[in-house]
């Protein structure tokens, strides 16, 4: 009796209301959703506030102990430090990845999937084993070592493993295939008349590439941004290798307080929170509706 | 102009370089016979052979393997059916779910680790598989559902009202109609979500027992400690394994553009 009703809504839009069974169907994902991502964050803010117990367990309370804590110069100076590490790092990714991006996204046709699945390869590889991959070159009787000390560049080996630059190597490792394809997405949508408009107008290639290809591909350098600078500020373990511990960044404070001999639960649930909102605001300073990319020539 | 782009051609060389180097060594490593000097002594397949000898490395990819199958088969329902029912039904706060589902894929693996372990202790689950498998499907099927959700948006609706006015009930043009044509995406899904939980670092870290400790786990420990040939052997491993894994991905999502207007060229015909 109702199918034409339904008929003539599909022939408006194809997206119909869900009923009683739609919402049903739906109902996994969404206790998925709540149970896993929602609760779990919500959860980690009450126990922010919780006071550690003897053993290392947690009493609920209202407690701003932890909170305090995340003030305390020791704390911001690493997390400065991390932000610093995360800065450089997404820096150099952008940087170093731009022109990749570009290059793979103007290539032609028939080499662009060629050069996108040898971008593709590290992004899926393990980031464990990448991290790992550096440890035989850095180390001090590694192959850089060796091959420095066999063209008499060098007498003695230079102890390159857990300082700052092994660090950074090894974000920069492991983030940079994160930034090259977001900006390639944005740069294989670029219209190349619109270039070509730029140059034929008299724009001289830095010109063009300043005014006309940057703003069109800055969604893409906003999200490598956000997929690089963010996770490098929580990822401890590239620093557990290569930084030997020495190098302290966030992600290791937080892991301390939950898995090591820190054992502060509502500390590290402050530092986790605090992260979060700082996810949260990046997230939304990067994703705020694209404003019209202008073109001034 | 030509010389820019000659220099941005070479740039590209080099940072491919930068990207397969490290990764080449350790492939070539993992043949040599020398074990902790950086001087090549001679091929040597022994530490393929070592591998399993070592109860630690093989029952740590035991496990690692049945978590990421599972992880696989719950991701791939989840995504798969999530996706469709989005691009199908209208919900009210559709946005706000879209950004919860995955709000796991891109916040730092640590925070998702550290609040479901503050969750699992909570609600007393015992850490083992289940809060190991729950955790790698939070952060794996939103990168199915992405993949499904990227083939829907160039889907003909009519491909469905076809199906249904020809008298198959909702579920019926689901599975015979929608899931065929959704494969492709589904399977380069499912072996991104594959990929992912087997490689899984952080989370799992958080979230794993003693018994359930997967390969990578067992690696970090031992990476931590420095160099180890087996170590080499077994990464060489899981890159092949990766590299299998993209091409097949790929592959599919091409031919996939082809099924894709096959399955239409036939629904328009019936």
């Amino acid at each position: 009796m109702d199918q034409p009703a339904s008929k003539s809504e599909a022939a408006d839009s194809s997206r119909r209301s869900p009923g009683l069974i739609g919402c049903l169907l739906l109902a996994p994902l969404l206790i998925w959703v709540v149970a896993f991502v929602v609760a779990p964050a919500l959860i980690m803010l009450v126990y922010s506030f919780g006071e550690r117990e003897v053993l290392g367990g947690v009493r609920l309370a209202f407690s701003l102990r932890s909170w305090s804590r995340v003030g305390d110069p020791i704390y911001l100076s690493i997390l400065w430090k991390s932000v610093e590490y995360a800065g450089l790092t997404t820096l150099i990714c952008v940087l170093v990845g731009y022109p990749v991006a570009f290059v793979v996204g103007r290539a032609d046709e028939r080499r662009r999937p060629m050069l996108l699945t040898l971008v593709m390869i590290p992004f899926w590889t393990s980031f464990l084993i990448r991290t790992y991959a550096w440890v035989t070159i850095l180390k001090s009787r590694g192959l850089l070592n060796s091959v420095l000390m066999q063209l008499d560049w060098i007498g003695e080996p230079i102890e390159m493993m857990y300082t700052p630059f092994a660090v950074i190597i090894g974000l920069v490792y492991t983030f940079l295939p994160f930034m090259i394809l977001p900006i390639y997405g944005s740069v294989e949508k670029l219209d190349p008349s619109l270039i070509e408009a730029a140059l034929d107008l008299g724009a001289g290639p830095w010109r063009t590439f300043r005014r006309v290809i940057l703003p069109l591909t800055m969604p893409g350098v906003s999200a490598g941004i956000l997929l690089c600078f963010v996770p490098a500020l929580g990822l401890y373990a590239v620093n557990d290798i290569l930084g030997g511990g020495r190098v302290d960044m966030i992600g290791n404070v937080i892991e301390n307080q939950f898995k090591g001999t820190a054992r502060n639960w509502p500390f590290g649930a402050a530092l986790g929170t605090a992260l979060l909102a700082a996810f949260a605001l990046a997230f939304w300073l990067t994703r705020r509706p694209d404003r019209e990319a202008r073109i001034g020539i | 102009m030509k010389s820019a782009r000659r220099l941005l051609k070479a740039h590209t060389g080099l940072v491919l370089l930068f990207l397969y180097l490290p990764i080449l060594v350790l492939v070539v490593y993992s043949f040599n016979a020398a074990k902790l000097n950086v001087i090549w002594k001679g091929f040597t397949l022994e530490w393929y052979v070592r591998i399993w000898s070592d109860t630690g490395l093989t029952r740590s990819l035991q496990n690692s393997l049945i978590v990421a199958l599972l992880t696989t088969g719950i991701s791939v329902a989840l995504g798969t059916t999530g996706a469709w029912l989005l691009f199908r039904y209208r919900y009210p706060a559709e946005r706000l779910l879209q950004t919860l589902v995955f709000l796991p894929m891109i916040v730092p693996e640590v925070i998702l680790g550290v609040s479901l372990l503050i969750l699992f202790v909570v609600v007393h689950l015992e850490l083992g598989f289940t809060t190991v498998i729950i955790s790698h499907v939070t952060f794996c099927f939103p990168f199915v559902m992405a993949a499904v959700q990227a083939r829907l948006v160039g889907m003909d609706p009519s491909l469905e009202e076809a199906a249904l006015d020809l008298g198959a009930t909702p579920l019926v043009a689901f599975r015979k109609v929608i899931v065929p044509y959704l494969m492709p995406a589904i399977v380069s899904g499912a072996l991104m979500a594959f990929t992912l939980s087997l490689d899984d670092v952080i989370v799992t870290y958080f979230t794993a027992s003693a018994s359930s400790r997967t390969l990578p786990l067992e690696m970090f420990g031992r990476v931590k400690k420095g160099v180890d040939p087996s170590l080499n052997a077994i990464s060489t491993v899981f890159i092949a394994a990766t590299v299998l894994a993209v091409l097949t991905a790929q592959m599919f999502n091409r031919s996939g553009a082809r099924m894709a207007h096959a399955t239409l060229g036939e629904g328009k015909d019936s």
